[in-house]
């Protein structure tokens, strides 16, 4: 055991002080180092495990870019497609692709805050459940 | 031409092969795409036929990629989520073999062609919406009505949201098929670059030396992305899947 630098515990006069009662002051410094070490340990076991490899940083680049492209598109394509049938010749265009464009920043925004929060939830100002929502 | 950068896409015919008018041809890409699932079964049959308790090199590979897919399913989708892992396993090892298969040369990439990941890409999302509806009813639309916004922007968030859903195919298939197409069409044209230059006597030689450089990097490269897409693609399978078993969150 490593020599404690505490209050001069009566105990601790000699070197050999095996088969001498351990004093209060004593097993309380030991408990504490014994804490201390621990939480040192744990602190690194958490440090080792936090960092998961779930998103380098190649793959979450990559999946942004296109994340943000995909929803474009398919905001265009929708607006073309409603502009098609209903021949509202530019708006629908307009207007969804607009709405493609935001769904596309969401896309990046989600993308970005999952990997600080990796329960699935979305992430955003934390609103509590609107009480006056139908809930299911 | 030898040096056409995107020869190596072509699709040719290898056993014609017409039914009612449609095309059904065993091509070029359905071989690799068989030879890509016998490589994958066969691999992982060879090296799990006789397990021991201290596995070898191939079994301990085999029980790596077993636990890489189950560790990345259970962290996305929880352990309710186990039961889709057949079909995340299969996807993931049928695009890291078909990704590899393409690091051959003169071998078929199956992923370059966004038809193929584009069917890989539906196979997942009808799967989320099948699930979602088959096991939350009409509850699964909830995932479009996040909570806590004003009835005002309703409709609108709910429209952003819908659109952001029908992306997610999209960029799925996209983002394998740009990735690998870009990747092989940047490795044939450094290469290309080596033959042309050396054609060009002495001091073409020593400038080849550059374009051959990159290209060796290139490869490097290539490998990497050939794994890291196949790891995306099973990521966001996995959270895709999280949505259809948990809706609402």
């Amino acid at each position: 055991m490593p020599d404690n630098p505490d209050k001069s515990g009566p105990a601790r006069v000699g070197d050999p002080n095996i088969g001498k009662p351990i004093s209060e002051d004593e097993l309380a410094s030991i408990s504490r180092s014994l804490e201390q070490r621990l939480d040192r340990k744990l602190e690194l076991r958490e440090a080792q495990e936090r960092p998961r490899p779930d998103n380098t940083g190649m793959a979450a680049a990559l999946r942004m870019s296109t994340d943000f492209v995909a929803a474009i598109l398919v905001g265009a394509a929708i607006g073309f497609g409603i502009d098609k049938l209903v021949g509202t010749a530019p708006w629908g265009m307009i207007f969804f692709l607009m709405l493609g464009f935001c769904a596309g920043v969401l896309n990046v925004l989600r993308t970005a805050g999952r990997i600080s929060d990796p329960h699935g939830k979305k992430p955003g100002p934390a609103v509590p459940a609107g009480d006056d929502e139908d809930e299911d | 031409m030898a040096n056409d950068p995107i020869h190596q896409f072509q699709i040719s015919k290898i056993f014609p092969f017409e039914l009612n008018g449609y095309d059904l041809s065993f091509t070029n890409s359905s071989l690799f795409m068989v030879a890509t699932v016998c490589a994958a079964t066969g691999f992982l049959y060879w090296a799990t036929a006789g397990s021991k308790l201290v596995p070898g090199r191939a079994q301990s590979v085999a029980e790596m990629s077993y636990e890489f897919v189950a560790n990345t399913l259970r962290d996305a989708a929880g352990n309710s989520g186990m039961k889709f892992f057949p079909l995340v396993f299969s996807l993931f090892m049928f695009v890291l073999f078909a990704n590899l298969f393409g690091m051959f040369p003169y071998f078929f990439t199956v992923t370059s062609h966004i038809i193929v990941t584009f069917a890989l890409a539906m196979l997942v999302i009808g799967t989320v919406v099948i699930y979602g509806f088959w096991k939350h009813g009409l509850k699964f639309l909830g995932l479009f009505v996040p909570e806590g916004v004003p009835g005002v922007l309703m409709p609108l968030v709910v429209m952003i949201e819908v659109i952001s859903f029908l992306s997610r195919p999209i960029s799925l298939s996209v983002r394998l098929f740009a990735n690998m197409l870009a990747g092989h069409i940047t490795l044939k044209v450094f290469a290309g670059f080596v033959a042309s230059l050396g054609a060009m006597g002495a001091v073409g030689i020593g400038g080849a030396i550059l374009p051959l450089a990159m290209t060796v990097a290139l490869t490097g490269l290539e490998f990497l992305v050939a794994f890291l897409q196949a790891y995306v693609f099973a990521v966001l399978t996995c959270m895709y899947l999280n949505d259809a078993l948990h809706p609402g969150h």
